[in-house]
């Protein structure tokens, strides 16, 4: 898998550099701006770019909006944004862009676990989505909708499957059959009014509506 | 746009506008005031001038006993009424002035109705609009005389003589002299006008001004610091968190399971990763980003989704100065941690309106009260915040709920 990263702290750039090709992960670039980002994608055509949100000269969203400026050019690509803050807004703009497919959006935290944020890369290249957990939580926590009205163990399934995760992997974590999985998810799927497909991108898109709500 | 009736004076199209007839409004009103003011000033006056007649018209002791009678009864009534019927007329007039502008905020009162300055300022002005008014008001009804008689002097000249040259020169004197009284008008209301700012609505001294100034300077100073340390350790202490929770994380994939290093390692990245979020907390407190860059609104919704609470938020999405948005801010946020400890409450509601040119914080709980402004330092940095802004902070918790924090913040727009 060929990867452009683009992060401002050189630290953090060399660290990413460094931890990736452990986990098969080619970087082809690494930079430190906007417009090198732009740059280096047209030049190195990668699969997936990590992108920090802000970035220099205005360190506000220049990240992002070079991630959705790239995506409106090759709607292939996938997009791992990765913040320190869960910002609404910005999140939102991201996710929406692409309806969703290949794309992600993840705290600074989740670097930490270094398998596991490679495998989140692995599956938005291949076309999944993934949404923070924080981000999940904090949907789930406080939105007076129709999220109020899964169960318990709903939410747990939709805040798994917002990570990119498959029926089988979300079974293992939560401690479940495939088929209490694959049950979980028909229910709160009706709950939410989305129509049921094979569709794995189908399952997120809970947590994208809403976060495109928010984005407004 | 010009805003007063003096300034609009200088305007070329002066003439056209609606100014010379809310001049022309403002005159006939100032009349109008004068002569009310006479008539009600007639009261203590009278018994003051019938003492005067009755001292003059003879000289025995019984003259002079009424006469002194008389004369206290005419200054006890005038000191009695004078300063409150003054009073009357400055509200008055303070109405009245937004025919020829506008007319800002009334001062408040300062003392009792003896010793506010306020007072005899009002008292001050009375006496000019009693005096001084019916003098530039006598002028303009001259001219003003010699404008509307022009067809009857016409009249006059053309049935007694028929000398035209003089008749022409009658016309072409009236003709002339309306832009002129419209002029007067607005030069003679316009300067009433601005005696009337001057008197009514005395600029805050300047002693005030500079401490006000000295407390605002100093809250922008905090501002700017709270900025400075949010950059340095958002650009430094988190990134470098980052990339030292990366490379614990690198470290474990090497180290065999079973090792008795593996769990202090897993111990110290648990470690690592809570300092970041607890990092993330610490700078959001100090400075948010999303406040600077999305405004209030957005920043007070990251506030309630982060909460523990159910907050409620019922906020304008409109943009308030960086100060406002900043003191307005750390006002909820304060709130909101309070009444997570505090308040045996699940529900919170936080209500962030304009009205008129003020910003209208307000955070309602419905937990049990009695929250105490004394015991923690929070709530009195946030007061003395929101008075270097100009604003006020209001605390009310009664034993037993609900607790109310508001905070008022002046924002022009």
């Amino acid at each position: 898998m060929r990867v452009v990263i683009a992060e401002d702290s050189v630290l953090l750039r060399e660290g990413l550099g460094a931890m990736l090709p452990r986990f098969g992960v080619e970087v082809v670039a690494s930079v430190g701006d906007s417009p090198s980002l732009l740059a280096a994608v047209r030049r190195h055509r990668p699969q997936l770019v990590v992108t920090d949100v802000r970035m220099p000269p205005g360190y506000t969203d220049e990240g992002l909006r070079a991630a959705v400026a790239l995506r409106t050019e090759d709607p292939g690509l996938a997009v791992v944004a990765v913040s320190q803050y869960v910002q609404h807004g910005y999140a939102g703009e991201l996710l929406a862009s692409g309806s969703g497919r290949s794309v992600g959006y993840l705290l600074k935290d989740r670097i930490g676990d270094v398998a596991e944020f490679a495998g989140q890369l692995r599956r938005v290249a291949e076309g999944g989505t993934v949404v923070d957990p924080e981000v999940v939580r904090q949907l789930m926590q406080h939105r007076r909708d129709p999220l109020k009205q899964l169960s318990a163990r709903e939410r747990e399934v939709l805040s798994v499957v917002a990570q990119g995760h498959s029926n089988a992997a979300a079974a293992r974590l939560l401690s479940l059959t495939e088929a209490g999985v694959a049950k979980h998810i028909g229910n709160l799927f009706t709950k939410l009014g989305l129509p049921v497909s094979d569709d794995t991108n189908r399952r997120v898109l809970a947590v994208l509506a809403y976060l495109r709500s928010r984005s407004d | 746009m010009t805003d007063t009736l003096l300034r609009a004076v200088t305007g070329r199209r002066f003439l056209v506008s609606a100014w010379p007839w809310r001049g022309l409004v403002y005159c006939v009103t100032t009349a109008v005031a004068s002569g009310i003011l006479w008539l009600l000033l007639a009261v203590p006056l009278t018994p003051v001038f019938s003492a005067v007649v009755v001292l003059f018209s003879g000289h025995t002791s019984g003259h002079l006993i009424v006469a002194a009678g008389l004369g206290l009864v005419g200054v006890g009534l005038l000191a009695l009424l004078g300063p409150r019927l003054a009073l009357s007329v400055a509200r008055a007039e303070r109405w009245r002035l937004r025919l020829v502008g506008d007319a800002p905020l009334p001062p408040r009162r300062r003392g009792d109705l003896y010793t506010d300055p306020a007072t005899w300022r009002a008292v001050a002005y009375a006496v000019l609009l009693g005096i001084v008014g019916p003098m530039w008001l006598g002028v303009l009804g001259v001219i003003g005389l010699l404008v509307v008689s022009t067809p009857i002097a016409v009249e006059y000249r053309i049935s007694v003589t028929d000398s035209l040259a003089a008749v022409a020169g009658r016309v072409v004197v009236g003709l002339l002299l309306v832009p002129v009284l419209f002029y007067l008008i607005a030069l003679f209301g316009g300067a009433h006008a601005a005696l009337v700012r001057l008197l009514l609505y005395p600029e805050p001294s300047e002693e005030l001004v500079e401490v006000a100034r000295s407390r605002s300077r100093l809250a922008h100073a905090f501002d700017a610091e709270r900025l400075r340390i949010e950059r340095d350790l958002h650009d430094i202490a988190q990134q470098r968190l980052v990339a030292l929770t990366m490379q614990i994380g690198l470290a474990r994939l090497d180290l065999p399971p079973s090792s008795p290093a593996a769990s202090a390692m897993a111990a110290a990245h648990e470690q690592a990763k809570t300092l970041m979020v607890e990092l993330r907390d610490l700078i959001r407190g100090i400075s948010p980003r999303t406040l600077r860059e999305l405004g209030l609104r957005s920043a007070v919704e990251e506030l309630a989704a982060a909460s523990s609470l159910d907050v409620r938020v019922d906020a304008a999405s409109s943009r308030f100065p960086a100060e406002v948005e900043s003191v307005a801010y750390a006002a909820i946020s304060e709130a909101l941690a309070n009444a997570a400890k505090h308040a045996a409450t699940a529900e919170v509601t936080v209500t962030v309106r304009r009205k008129a040119d003020r910003l209208l914080v307000e955070v309602r709980d419905e937990g049990g009260g009695g929250a105490d402004p004394a015991r923690g330092s929070g709530l009195t940095g946030l007061a003395d915040r929101a008075a270097a802004a100009g604003g006020r902070l209001l605390l009310s918790s009664p034993a037993g709920g609900p607790t109310i924090l508001r905070v008022e913040l002046p924002c022009a727009s």
